[in-house]
């Protein structure tokens, strides 16, 4: 018989109910509710006269379209109107809400490790996208549309088929100035936006093993850019030290049977994927997006590609289109790219370790003059942990903005978004056409680039300044 | 969600690979807690431009989208899915799809037709140079027929997709009918798993949800 892998374990444990040419069932052990997808799921339930099975496994805060200046009033009456919808659907329903100025608020995937409620063999879903994030502690995560999450709220189960598996394995270490981020862009750079669909991906070898809880969170959060339906880092000991302690973590006894169970949950030695990418580590480099996509990167040390050197018609012309919008000449030395400005956050990078490693390129330089830069903190623990180690002193002496938490200008649905034209160096995970703003553009870059490049100006490493 | 055996119409030709939920529908419209109205920010960004092919005349009261690969890629968003069906497409003819925005446009009724690449740059040609040419995407037989190019060609659709699109099932129904083992499952998982502590109800008003089974 050969062994199952970290994806298979974890799917066919929650399995309510299994028929042939059917999907599954899944039960769903945590559900995460934001503003922006889930006004017409409670309406559903209101028309069907449908409760909410589990309140208690569901947790809802808001963070898409508020603003990130704590007092100050949402000016645009349709935002306030759904921010409105889910304090009065919460409190009709019987769910958890952190909200707005709320000290565990924050955006819905940092705050679910953060509290501990994300664990290794769970299924987790949200009406996000970046539900992936999860999945680095070992669960099954993913995001769902509108009426998925009036399903999950009214039977607490998901019916979906059972994914592919696929393995991407970093061999071998990765330079020291080679960040999570920089990993995850560079695997979706060699399998595509789509190399992904319909595959559940394992991250694994050493380059992964080696990273610390948050920078594994990076990696699985962009899993979707791969077109992913999720992405999973099987837990090992760097898991359940970061658990340790956590408000919702098992502790005690039942911290130790725990431990037990998630260790089985490693793929067997003899398990077989459905797909498999391995990628060297010692070739990856610092990447910098230069196209309207995400797998439209390059090395920071490289050039704006040519159109015509891309394999096949549609390859080409999305290519293209792409230089257009970004007002970019093929050759130019992504160095050579001046910036507008830098906004440093997302459910990618908006983590204490992310603040952390820009902080330390800030720190005794200033902001490019001119320049914009924004340093969001991805909930108010991780601004309230930075403040403590006075990382706020550091960004605000640089000349950044110190801000409260929330999804910002990762997708500008509050006021910070980026003007027509405007070039933005951004930690975020998307750099399609307007997603900053209309007409705005977008490169995406780690945390230490996206400071290196506040700093100079131009898109650049740490090891760029003088 | 509304059954679907048949579309059959004009179509509009959108020859791009990747199109993102964002450019479907931009953030701007998500702040809306309604479920209908979405049609006019359909492709709202791409529609500044004149010469986009949805602003072509031609092209009006198309319910058959053919475009490029791993369409509907991105955000979760469903509103993606609402727009299109506001604007009264029924069907979209793609190469390859994106996972989520494929469950999106199941749970909404609109129907997804995989066909190989080749096919769907013929029926592209075809639609550009006489925007009249009916397309039809048949559910029941699988197939994508478009007469003038005498083409008809089986498309990939799961069977439980497939069923589900010619039933109309309410999803919610279906899974309902599974209570008893939901319950059971619930009284057998590990009792340390995460529970969020309740808010209590909101002063004056009573919770519709029923209390927890384990
Ligand atoms: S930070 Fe950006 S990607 Fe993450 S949940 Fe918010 S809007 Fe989505």
């Amino acid at each position: 018989m050969t062994g199952r892998s970290l994806a298979e374990k974890v799917w066919d444990e929650p399995v309510i109910h299994r028929q042939d040419g059917e999907p599954d069932l899944l039960y769903v052990d945590l559900h995460l509710v934001h503003e922006v997808t889930s006004p017409q799921a409670f309406e559903g339930l209101r028309l069907a006269g449908r409760a909410v099975r589990r309140p208690d496994l569901t947790l809802a805060t808001a963070d898409h379209n508020i603003p990130t200046v704590l007092g100050r009033p949402i000016a645009d009456q349709v935002a306030a109107r759904q921010i409105d919808a889910l304090t009065r659907n919460c409190a009709e329903f019987g769910i958890r809400l952190y909200p707005m100025g709320d000290a565990r608020q924050g955006i819905v995937h940092v705050i679910g490790p953060q509290l501990g409620l994300s664990q290794p063999g769970m299924v987790i879903v949200c009406g996000d996208s970046h539900t992936s994030t999860h999945g680095a502690l070992g669960a099954i995560a993913f995001g769902i549309g509108t009426s998925d999450v009036e399903h999950v709220l009214a039977t607490q189960t998901i019916p979906r088929a059972r994914p592919k598996t696929m393995a991407v394995t970093i061999d071998g270490a990765a330079p020291a100035d080679v960040s999570a981020k920089d990993i995850i862009l560079g695997i979706i750079a060699r399998i595509g936006t789509g190399g992904g669909t319909g595959h559940i991906i394992e991250y694994r070898g050493h380059a992964i093993r080696s990273l610390s809880m948050e920078g594994r969170m990076t990696v699985c959060n962009m899993s979707i850019e791969a077109g992913a339906r999720a992405g999973m880092i099987a837990p090992d000991d760097t898991t359940f030290a970061y658990l340790e302690g956590r408000p919702y973590a098992p502790s005690g006894a039942d911290r130790e049977r725990a431990i037990d169970h998630w260790r089985g949950l490693a793929t067997d030695p003899d398990a077989a994927f459905d797909r498999e990418v391995r990628i060297d580590g010692a070739q990856l480099r610092p990447y910098v997006t230069w196209g309207t996509n995400p797998a439209q990167a390059v090395a920071i040390d490289g050039r704006v590609p040519d159109p015509d050197a891309f394999d096949g018609p549609a390859a080409q012309e999305s290519a293209r289109r792409a230089l257009t919008y970004m007002d970019l000449r093929a050759g130019t030395a992504m160095r050579d790219i001046a910036v507008d400005s830098v906004f440093l956050g997302s459910c990618t990078n908006g983590r204490i370790e992310d603040l952390r490693a820009a902080a330390s390129v800030l720190r005794g330089r200033r902001v490019r003059a001119g320049l914009r830069a924004l340093a969001v903190p991805g909930s108010m623990a991780v601004k309230a942990q930075a403040e403590a180690e006075g990382l706020d002193r550091v960004f605000t002496d640089a000349g950044f903005e110190w801000r409260s938490a929330g999804c910002s200008m990762c997708l500008g649905m509050n006021d910070d978004v980026a003007a027509p034209g405007e070039r933005v160096a951004s930690t975020s995970n998307r750099n399609f056409e307007g997603r900053q703003g209309p007409g705005a553009r977008t490169h995406l870059v780690s945390p230490a680039v996206a400071a290196a490049t506040a700093i100079a100006g131009h898109l650049a490493s740490p090891a760029d300044l003088s | 969600m509304r059954a679907v055996s048949r579309v059959t119409g004009r179509a509009l030709p959108l020859d791009r690979a990747n199109v993102d939920t964002d450019q479907i529908i931009p953030s701007d419209w998500l702040k809306r807690i309604e479920r209908t109205g979405y049609g006019a920010g359909l492709f709202s960004a791409w529609c500044l431009d004149p010469s986009f092919v949805m602003n072509d005349p031609r092209f009006d009261g198309a319910s058959v989208l053919v475009t490029g690969a791993n369409f509907g890629c991105g955000s979760s968003r469903e509103h993606a899915a609402w727009a299109l069906e506001d604007r009264g497409f029924r069907a979209i003819i793609a190469p390859s799809f994106a996972d989520i925005f494929r469950s999106n446009c199941l749970a909404v009724g609109l129907v997804l037709a995989e066909l190989p690449d080749a096919d769907v740059g013929r029926i592209l040609a075809a639609v550009r140079a006489e925007p009249a040419t009916p397309v039809t995407v048949d559910v029941e037989h699988r197939v994508v027929e478009v007469p003038a190019l005498d083409y008809r060609g089986p498309f990939l659709i799961d069977e439980s997709t497939r069923a589900r699109l010619l039933a109309g099932h309410d999803e919610i129904d279906l899974s309902l009918a599974h209570d008893s083992e939901i319950a059971a499952y619930e009284a057998r998982r590990p009792h340390w798993l995460p529970r969020v502590a309740s808010t209590g109800p909101a002063s004056g008003s009573s919770p519709r949800s029923r209390p927890a089974a384990s």
